[in-house]
């Protein structure tokens, strides 16, 4: 890049790389101010508040461990997690299946592709508060769309409320996610299947491979990084749930459906411990960081180690 | 290239390619029916939106009853609103000043730590905003912010930091190092070049920036329903969850459906006619 440059051009930068250019600091100053006032700081904070007892009114005290020892025996914050891992793991496996299968169906070019790309991803663009608002409707047991539709058209005899049974209120949120977010996979998947050499394909068809070999082994290999960056923003979203929850099930049936976020809004918020809020979020974010990791691992291409 | 691969394949039999539309199609009406259900249900009668939405279109006649009754809740829809656009226009615009000053800097400067400062605003994305709720809520309250529109808004900017600074700083990087010496050369620096030179060719970086901003602005849900209090200052997506727990136990769902059509709309119509600069903006962001 520096060889091309007139030798004139060469000579101001080299000149340039000694001298430190502070006002290269006055211009990323505000992004600073913002990142460390409503970042750094609360990072910090959250630590140390998780050593106090915090009320909202009156003074703070500082107890140690008091609120970890409190978590560890909080069966409400478990079964959150336990909860949140269950939906994480559903969530995930039909998100980048629809997305891979969406993805699949509207990379090659073909008539209409771009509508068909449009439409699919038409759901991702509405938020997820308004996706959850109107899932609330149609399930709802009477005024809603699911279940007098199935009655109408003979697959139940009476009625059922979807959202007062676990089963079948966790599957309806479940859906309602795929319904809303696999378009946002569908384009990440895409790219990375665009990527791909079409000489690749022609190859093994020629040499008589099928088109689930063809899949098993070009496609899938090829669209790795896709696939774990995929991966990663599913989890990462999922572990962190808390709109469709809160809106479309409140937590209900019996609380079976509280996320780990919605339990520390819960404490946070409705009781106003904060001290135990921030040390139940230290601990969401320690899990959140080691999923990370474990995933970053599958980040890396294993043919690199070779 | 396509006319090789037309020679190369076998076409495909004319059933089969019908029979990928006809799946296609079916398919692409589920993503849609929720959206369009929704929509045709809130201009029924009030009599008609508490019975279910067979068929989806108003039957008795078309009305705007649902609205209206959006409208006497609270301090009037136009109110509520408003308080939307504001939140959303403010977040996007300092979010598009703040990245592209931020962007410039770090990719036209050389100065100590740069690379570390750089590292400091991406990580933002790295700590989940809904882990730190609680520090932020207290922040708000030492800075007189608390249940004002305007905290709300530096908080969206602060989450919208770290997508828009890499996408600016990129932009930035991506402009031939020659233009900015030839305006160098001619006397042109500092803030005029970023204003006058560079500014008009990171463009499209600033209008995704700026997209993006104003749509996850426009429909985040927790933070608003946390620092927010009072019922006046309530943004859309707050309101409408109030609406929805009903007054008097009976929930009046053409309201909520009306409530969740205006969300839609306004999504739904920058995504349809600025759908070039979101998908950019994903890519780029998710490549991160």
């Amino acid at each position: 890049m520096t060889d091309q440059l007139p030798p004139i051009a060469n000579k101001v930068r080299k000149r340039r790389k000694r001298k430190p250019e502070w006002a290269g600091l006055l211009y990323i100053a505000p992004a600073l101010a913002l990142v460390t006032v409503f970042f750094v700081l609360p990072v910090v904070m959250i630590v140390w508040m998780s050593f106090y007892n915090w009320p909202l009114m009156g003074a703070h005290r500082w107890i140690g461990f008091g609120n970890y020892l409190a978590l560890w025996r909080d069966h409400g914050y478990w079964n959150a997690l336990g909860f949140t891992f269950r939906y994480t793991i559903f969530a995930t496996v039909g998100l980048l299946g629809v997305g891979l299968a969406l993805a699949l169906f509207v990379e090659k070019p073909r008539p209409g592709v771009g509508l068909y790309r449009t439409v699919f991803f038409l759901p991702v663009v509405i938020g997820f508060a308004s996706a959850s608002l109107l899932w609330t409707w149609l399930c709802n047991v009477d005024s809603g769309l699911f279940t007098p539709l199935a009655q109408k058209l003979g697959l139940i005899a009476s009625p059922v409320n979807l959202l007062a049974s676990f089963d079948t209120a966790f599957w309806s949120v479940t859906l309602m996610v795929i319904w809303k977010m696999s378009g946002f996979y569908m384009i990440i998947l895409m790219s990375g299947l665009q990527s791909i050499p079409a000489d690749f394909h022609e190859a093994a068809r020629i040499d008589g491979a099928t088109d689930w070999q063809r899949f098993r082994f070009i496609t899938v290999p090829l669209i790795r990084r896709p696939l774990a960056l995929a991966l990663i923003l599913s989890v990462t979203g999922s572990m962190l749930a808390f709109d469709q929850f809160y809106i479309i099930l409140a937590g209900g049936p019996q609380n079976q459906t509280v996320t780990a976020v919605y339990w520390i809004f819960n404490q946070s918020f409705v009781s106003f411990r904060l001290g135990y809020g921030a040390a139940l979020s230290v601990v969401l974010l320690g899990i959140l960081l080691v999923l990370s990791l474990i995933q970053l691992r599958l980040l890396k291409d294993p043919e690199a180690k070779r | 290239m396509t006319r090789a691969r037309t020679f190369k394949r076998r076409p495909k039999p004319m059933a089969i390619r019908v029979m990928t539309h006809v799946a296609g199609i079916l398919v692409a009406l589920l993503f849609l029916a929720p959206i369009v259900w929704a929509v045709l249900a809130t201009f029924k009668s009030k009599a008609e939106s508490g019975r279910p939405p067979l068929p989806p279109w108003p039957t008795e006649g078309v009305s705007l009853a649902n609205y209206r009754a959006l409208d006497d809740f609270g301090a009037g829809l136009l109110h509520y609103t408003g308080n939307s656009v504001f939140v959303s226009v403010a977040t996007a615009l300092i979010t598009v000043v703040v990245s592209v000053l931020a962007g410039y800097g770090f990719s036209r400067f050389r100065f100590p730590w740069k690379s570390s400062l750089f590292v400091i605003v991406l990580a933002t994305m790295m700590v989940p905003f809904q882990s730190i709720v609680t520090p932020l809520f207290l922040i708000l309250a030492w800075l007189g912010l608390q249940n004002t529109l305007g905290g709300l808004v530096l908080i969206y900017v602060t989450l919208q930091l770290p997508f828009s600074v890499f996408m600016m700083r990129n932009a930035f990087d991506a402009v031939p190092a020659e233009i900015a010496e030839a305006a160098r050369i001619d006397g042109v620096r500092g803030f005029r070049l970023l204003i006058f030179v560079l500014g008009p060719l990171v463009l499209p970086g600033v209008a995704s920036v700026g997209l993006i901003a104003f749509l996850n602005a426009w429909n985040e849900f927790l933070a608003a329903l946390i620092f927010l209090t009072d019922q006046d200052k309530y943004t859309l997506p707050v309101l409408m969850t109030a609406v929805r727990s009903g007054r008097f136990g009976a929930i009046d769902w053409g309201a909520v459906q009306a409530g969740v059509t205006l969300m839609m709309i306004p999504c739904l119509a920058l995504f349809l006619t600025l759908q070039g600069y979101y998908i950019r903006g994903l890519t780029a962001g998710a490549v991160k």
